[in-house]
């Protein structure tokens, strides 16, 4: 057998004087990157297959190892760099595609990094959230044009326009489409409680939902992906909204991907597939091909749940994003879903993940602008999605004209995700990107529930921290109030990208 | 009374419940030190059973009408009045084995402290929660009041 | 209310404790022919062996009876019962009064009629008096070498104790076998050889016939055969005849024991009995008998205290089992361990040369008896598979392996142990 180039991405460092050889990492570890030598009566690695998920440090009951990344070095090169030459040395040996799982890891521009917010001094008072109510409440959904009342003869006005339906979030976090399959049934269990728990919705990804899952059909946005995996009348129904997924950030133009291995018989059943056999979702939907094609299948999906549920369209960030949002709307889209270059996955060709579409803020700054210039940005709410890493990102998407926020790396990462990137192997030690038995059991829901429903508490008190500070006591007054923000480090054509001043002017 | 509840469907069997149980009855307290010249003649009480994916950490279930206690000849087993918890006096136990032969969880053990005694859990009573609940990294343990 | 107890060793203990945690007010009196002492009489080898101090022999402290608001008159034998009258007479001539009887004046030592017994050094194994003097006699060197009547429990733990101590030791058993209603053969024979290693002579089909005296003591004995030993102890542990007179003689039923329905009560409504004494259900033989073990004392004991202050708790039912050790080698028995023929599946694990042995008997689906030997890791799960009844025909092969846990059983039954008696969860 030829021999491989490939050297190990990690190395592991165990400090024998702490090491009591109790074989916790042993046991843990998916990858067997441990194991106990019983001649010598000492724990070793070999840390080839280590992904760096840091399970084994986390619960060494002394602390005694540290994960590094190999401190292999190559000649200095600034063109070809070590990660290049690893992916073309594992090209030569495998003759297929590479596979990431989660967003893009490589240095583009992170624009709400460059983005710093207002707030109030001296001419317009700051609130302090913990004297006066801030109002995070959030409506999605198409509003009227205009609202027509009636006097009802008692001094008291009704109001006659019907609203379109719409889903009302007490904050304007929910939590991403993520596959039943794609992560396990207890991190679904837990985003479904957590949803509930916070009062707001989750996603559920293209998988399908799973019929335990129904009890949480009033907090659940029923997504219809190109595959139609799990799509069928009850689904609909249960779920609050429904989603049309024409793309997601981490890999514009290609559809979902589930590897065999993930597909037991549970995912097989609630996806209605072949247990075992890939779950490939095909690039478009097969009967959407025109923007025509859309705007029957919206309306054929409210008909099926008779007008009652809000119908959003989720789609990729990419160069043309504003006239196909502004498509979108007309279609009869409620809620425009747009997720950006950053946006996570469970497996994704790494080359299409980091190299196609167009990061969250300069997407969302465009297709606010352009709805505003076309008179329709309230035919439909905005959801910005792609890397929402904190509560300053979520103020910033929401300055930038975001009507709400999806989250679901940062979600992953507060259940206890460790971007080890190796989500496509089904082997992750975490118990969330995977349907192994051994391994989902690491996820207690009743712990997913609480992790999840703490960080989102935690990012709501930090916005209303900043909003009271920028003098504001309603989100609805920070949304596309882009005079909060102001751009440092970007260059002209950004900041008129992103609708903003530079800082100091 | 509390006592600790078993949720097989959250043990990812780690057994940190193990490490610490053998740490909290140990002489040093410290876990490498116990390790390291403690380990062969003490034990945990709580022993995490495996067969596939099923796991589940079990120790002494503290029943209402324990086994163990009216087996023991010598008054060894007995309900603690302060805490209502059943612990085994090691001081009085003379290792007849009567309650290794009784305990339909086969929660009791001989101790390999070199004495012959029973050995099983006692819920840790100078503690708030005994040692395998609070160092269970997945709540597959939890203390409550059940009665 | 008051309940008079007759007695003060485990079943009195077991049925004091269960009163009083239902009811403070019934006024409760101990009357016992034994002095003050709460002592365990299976703790006595262990103190003849030189294990234990006999301090270590109580059972509970002797501040037991006040904290427990009991009445006592030790030293002082009941001689008669009044069933009609709710009475009793004492061998003091007391007469005292009664709501509610317990009987918990357990069993007497079988000790063939012959010339001899009252020479020193023979003597029974039951009490701790025959401890404290068979302690005596060999502190005082005036024992080198003793012969033990009866291979079963409680001569195999003389036995045991005297060869801790130094002892030279000729055990003589009547039956084929040692441990014959515990073990079968080859679990006796593994025992016998642990014996023998330790230098103990096993006569089996033999018996004492004659005792001979040297001067005041015992000089030696005559077996059955014929042979002649020298012994300066002869200790009988034949076994433990129930002391069924009173009760009989008061017009009670009784049978071997004191029969007694699931309550404890006997004939009589107002009279109850409990421990060595009882016959009382056996779950696994499915009738009525005598199983003189610790633990079915003291849960009759406490099963006849609830039920005298009104609680209407029943026995499920006893099981016989017993523990032992020989030259530091555990052995357990739990039901019919040693039953085989028509209607038994005998299942066995033996490695006669490490002194392992299992031997597992199931009838029909349920397991309903256990020899171990060696290996006694977690045998109570044998004990709870017998006492529930439990279906175990899926479960044969892993039941029998060396490594027995919770998932050696049914799915069902496994649940019920972990969620823990009174856990519902």
């Amino acid at each position: 057998m030829a021999l491989s180039l490939s050297t190990a991405a990690f190395i592991l460092e165990r400090d024998q004087s702490q090491c009591i050889a109790c074989q916790v990492c042993v046991r843990q570890c998916a990858n067997d990157v441990h194991y106990y030598d019983e001649d010598d009566g000492v724990v070793r690695s070999n840390p080839a297959a280590c992904v760096g998920c840091h399970r084994c440090v986390t619960l060494c009951p002394t602390q005694a190892l540290v994960v590094r990344t190999n401190p292999l070095e190559f000649r200095p090169h600034a063109n070809w760099t070590a990660a290049t030459l690893q992916s073309i040395y594992k090209q030569a040996e495998t003759g297929g595609m590479l596979l990431s799982g989660m967003g893009c890891d490589q240095p583009h521009r992170i624009y709400w990094d460059h983005m710093l917010l207002n707030a109030s001094q001296v001419t317009n008072p700051s609130i302090d959230p913990l004297r006066e109510p801030m109002e995070l409440k959030t409506f999605l959904g198409a509003r009227p044009d205009s609202l027509a009342f009636e006097a009802d003869g008692d001094g008291e006005y009704d109001l006659r326009t019907e609203l379109t339906p719409q889903l009302e979030l007490d904050i304007p976090i929910m939590f991403s489409a993520m596959s039943y399959g794609s992560i396990s049934y207890n991190a679904c269990r837990s985003l479904a409680r957590a949803a509930k728990q916070m009062g707001t919705y989750y996603n559920t990804g293209e998988g399908g939902l799973h019929p335990d899952l129904y009890e949480y059909g009033p907090v659940t946005i029923a997504q219809v992906a190109s595959g139609r995996f799990g799509v069928h009348l009850d689904y609909l129904r249960t779920a609050a909204a429904i989603e049309i997924k024409i793309g997601q950030g981490a890999k514009p133009g290609i559809g979902g991907h589930l590897p065999g291995e993930k597909v037991t018989r549970e995912v097989s059943r609630t996806r209605m597939i072949p247990e075992g056999t890939d779950a490939l979702s095909p690039a478009p939907h097969h009967d959407i091909y025109s923007i025509e094609d859309l705007r029957q299948l919206i309306f054929a999906l409210k008909e099926a749940t008779h007008y009652r549920k809000p119908v959003s369209v989720k789609v990729a960030a990419v160069h043309n994003i504003a006239p196909i949002a502004s498509g979108i709307v007309r279609a009869g889209a409620d809620i425009v879903a747009i997720d950006g270059l950053r946006g996570g996955t469970g497996a994704a060709p790494t080359v299409i993940r980091n190299n196609v579409g167009i990061p969250i803020e300069l997407a969302l700054a465009a297709v606010d602008q352009r709805l505003r210039e076309e008179g329709i940005r309230h035919r439909a709410s905005i959801v910005a999605a792609g890397s929402i890493r904190n509560s300053a990102d979520v103020v910033k998407a929401i300055a930038l004209g975001a009507d709400a926020v999806y989250v679901a790396t940062s979600a992953l990462v507060a259940m206890g995700c460790h971007l080890c990137q190796r989500c496509y192997t089904g082997k992750c030690n975490w118990g969330i990107a995977t349907q192994d038995p051994y391994l989902t059991k690491r996820l207690n829901p009743n712990i997913g529930e609480r992790r999840l429903t703490n960080l989102l508490r935690a990012w709501s008190l930090e916005i209303k921290e900043m909003m009271g500070g920028m003098g504001i006591n309603a989100v609805e007054s920070l949304r596309g109030n882009r005079d909060h923000l102001r751009g440092v480090g970007l260059n002209q054509v950004e900041l008129d990208a992103l609708g903003i001043r530079a800082a100091g002017t | 009374m509390k006592r600790i509840v078993i949720h097989e469907e959250y043990c990812i069997a780690c057994r940190l419940c193990e490490v610490h149980c053998l740490v909290a009855h140990s002489s040093s307290r410290d876990i490498v030190k116990a390790y390291r010249h403690e380990r062969d003649t003490i034990m945990s009480r709580v022993v995490v059973e495996e067969s596939g994916p099923l796991s589940f950490a079990m120790q002494c279930r503290q029943c209402e009408d324990p086994r163990c206690l009216e087996a023991c000849p010598s008054g060894a087993m007995h309900r603690d009045p302060r805490t209502g918890a059943i612990t085994c006096d090691e001081s009085r136990c003379v290792g007849c084995w009567m309650c290794i032969m009784v305990c339909p969880a086969g929660a009791v053990q001989q101790s390999t402290s070199g004495h012959r005694i029973a050995s099983k859990c006692d819920l840790c009573q100078d503690a708030d929660m005994p040692a395998c609940v609070a160092h269970c990294p997945n709540e597959a343990l939890t203390y409550e009041e059940v009665s | 209310m008051k309940i008079t107890i007759v007695g003060n060793s485990a079943a009195a203990v077991g049925a004091i404790e269960a009163i009083r945690e239902l009811d403070q007010e019934a006024t409760i009196q101990v009357v016992t022919a034994e002095g003050p002492a709460i002592y365990s009489r299976p703790l006595i080898s262990h103190y003849v062996g030189g294990e234990i101090d006999e301090g270590r022999l109580a059972y509970r402290p002797p501040t037991f009876y006040e904290t427990h608001q009991v009445e006592t008159l030790f030293d002082e034998a009941v001689t008669a019962i009044d069933a009609q009258a709710h009475t009793v007479a004492t061998a003091k001539g007391r007469v005292l009064d009664y709501d509610k009887l317990l009987l918990a004046i357990g069993g007497s030592p079988i000790v063939p009629p012959m010339a001899g017994l009252d020479l020193a050094g023979v003597t029974t194994f039951a009490t701790w008096a025959d401890a404290a003097a068979i302690d005596h006699e060999i502190d005082a060197g005036h024992v080198s070498q003793a012969v033990v009547v009866g291979g079963g429990m409680i001569g195999i733990k003389a036995t045991d104790a005297l060869l801790k101590r130094g002892v030279q030791v000729t055990m003589v058993e009547l039956a084929p076998r040692i441990l014959i209603r515990a073990l079968d053969e080859l679990g006796a024979e593994m025992m016998t050889d642990l014996f023998e290693r330790a230098g103990v002579r096993v006569l089996t089909e033999n018996t004492v016939a004659e005792i001979i005296a040297d001067g005041e003591r015992i000089g030696g004995v005559v077996l059955k055969d014929g042979q002649r030993l020298d012994c300066d102890l002869l200790v009988f542990g034949i076994g433990v005849r129930p002391n069924v007179a009173l009760a009989r003689d008061a017009g009670v039923k009784v049978d071997r024991g004191v029969v007694v329905d699931r309550a404890m009560r006997t004939s009589d409504p107002d009279i109850y009995a409990a421990g060595d004494v009882a016959e009382a259900y056996d779950l696994v033989v499915d009738l009525n008998r005598t199983v003189a073990i610790w633990p079915n004392a003291y849960r009759q004991g406490a099963i006849a205290g609830a039920q005298m202050v009104g609680q209407p708790r029943q026995d499920q039912g006893g099981i016989a089992m017993n523990a032992i050790e020989v030259a530091g080698v555990p052995c357990v028995a739990i039901g019919e361990g040693n039953a085989e023929g028509d209607g038994y599946t005998v299942m066995t694990r033996a490695q006669p040369e490490r002194h392992q042995y299992r031997r597992l008997v199931l009838e029909g689906n349920r397991l309903v008896g256990v020899i171990l030997v060696g290996n006694i890791s977690r045998a109570g799960i044998y004990t709870g598979l017998i006492r529930h009844r439990v279906d175990v025909s899926a479960h044969r092969d892993s039941l029998l392996s060396d490594r027995l846990s919770l998932l050696s059983v049914p799915e069902d039954y496994r649940k019920h142990v972990v969620r823990g008696q009174g856990i519902e969860v």
